[in-house]
């Protein structure tokens, strides 16, 4: 009776929540709600007995998928009433589809019978549902698991590489350039009277050009128009 | 089997979770200019999806199901990485999310 009062609370709230995500007119409350969800969904789980689930379902979507969105959505400057205009349009539409597929995941919900040979449970009695889990994961499931990693490896591969940006101002090496260099275009060796500061000769300071030499094309703000005139005002400073 | 969804049997799972998959389709059709609630609404579909593994997973004592459950889960993360970035990187070129606008891209 306990369990059913749960399941029914779960569901009722998860339901409402589930209809708010998609009728809200400002997209963070519809994330907000959608966070709201997922952690009914989380109960839903706790009461079918998975407990392990629940609480992934609750750190990997609410810690990371809804926070990812309300990032998203927080970050977009975007005009949302703009963004509201077919909603009256394709209403009826979705309603249609909407309708039809629940019609029809009734009549299958309610007329199927479980087939009499099925699969023998694969865990072994007696394990918290932590621990059966791991001994399936890392056994038959182990070549899935990997994929899965990989999956989630090409996700961040691809993320990061779609919205990484090539800033101009990044003052990079071109490495290239910097390993072709020898001493000779770098150091100059200037021979010091006794007591003669190295300053005094316009040492110290290099002449700028030597920068964009290495740097990667533009990332080292603008190339001097005359590099020697550059060169000779350090001079001037120095002495 | 366990005992709590043996008291509320396997039908009302099937039937929240056919719910909440058919408000998933719906708000993929309400929400047809904004990608970021229909990214959401695909959250929701595949949320649905987890509640049936779940649910028989529990109803059946065969704990693949919970397996298969922590692969959507894995999948749903990647894509709504993926989807949110190209969003991004989308709002960024037009200075909008007006998906309707995405056939320009075509060649």
């Amino acid at each position: 009776m306990m369990a059913q009062l749960v399941f029914y609370i779960f569901t009722a709230v998860l339901l409402f929540s589930a209809v708010m995500v998609i009728t809200a007119r400002n997209p963070v409350h519809s994330v907000l709600f959608l966070i709201l969800a997922f952690f009914n969904a989380s109960g839903l789980f706790l009461v079918a007995g998975a407990e392990f689930l629940a609480m992934l379902l609750v750190i990997v979507y609410v810690g990371a998928v809804a926070v990812l969105f309300l990032f998203v959505v927080m970050m977009l400057d975007v005009d949302f009433g703009q963004l509201r205009e077919g909603f009256q349009k394709y209403a009826p539409l979705g309603g249609c589809v909407g309708g039809v597929l629940f019609a029809e995941l009734v009549l299958a919900f309610s007329h199927w019978e479980m087939a009499p040979g099925r699969a023998a449970p694969l865990a072994a009695p007696g394990l918290t549902n932590t621990a059966a889990l791991g001994g399936l994961i890392y056994t038959h499931y182990v070549l899935l698991f990997q994929a899965c990693g990989l999956v989630l490896l090409v996700a961040m591969i691809g993320a990061i590489t779609l919205t990484l940006r090539e800033k101009t101002t990044g003052r990079r090496q071109n490495i290239t350039r910097q390993h072709a260099r020898t001493r000779a275009d770098t150091l100059e060796m200037l021979d010091l009277e006794l007591g003669e500061s190295v300053a005094d000769r316009g040492g110290f300071l290099r002449p700028k050009a030597s920068y964009n030499e290495i740097a990667v094309p533009g990332s080292y703000g603008l190339v001097p128009e005359n590099p020697q005139d550059d060169a000779a005002s350090n001079r001037e400073k120095g002495a | 089997m366990n005992a709590a969804i043996d008291a509320i049997g396997l039908g009302p799972y099937l039937f929240v979770s056919a719910a909440l998959l058919v408000l998933g389709v719906f708000g993929i059709f309400l929400n047809r200019k904004n990608i970021i609630v229909m990214l959401m609404a695909m959250e929701l579909i595949l949320l649905s999806a987890n509640l049936n593994l779940v649910a028989f997973s529990s109803a059946l004592g065969d704990l693949s199901g919970q397996v298969m459950v922590l692969f959507v889960l894995t999948i749903a993360a990647a894509e709504a990485a993926i989807g949110l970035a190209i969003v991004t990187v989308y709002f960024r070129n037009r200075g909008s999310i007006q998906v309707e606008d995405v056939t320009m891209m075509k060649g």
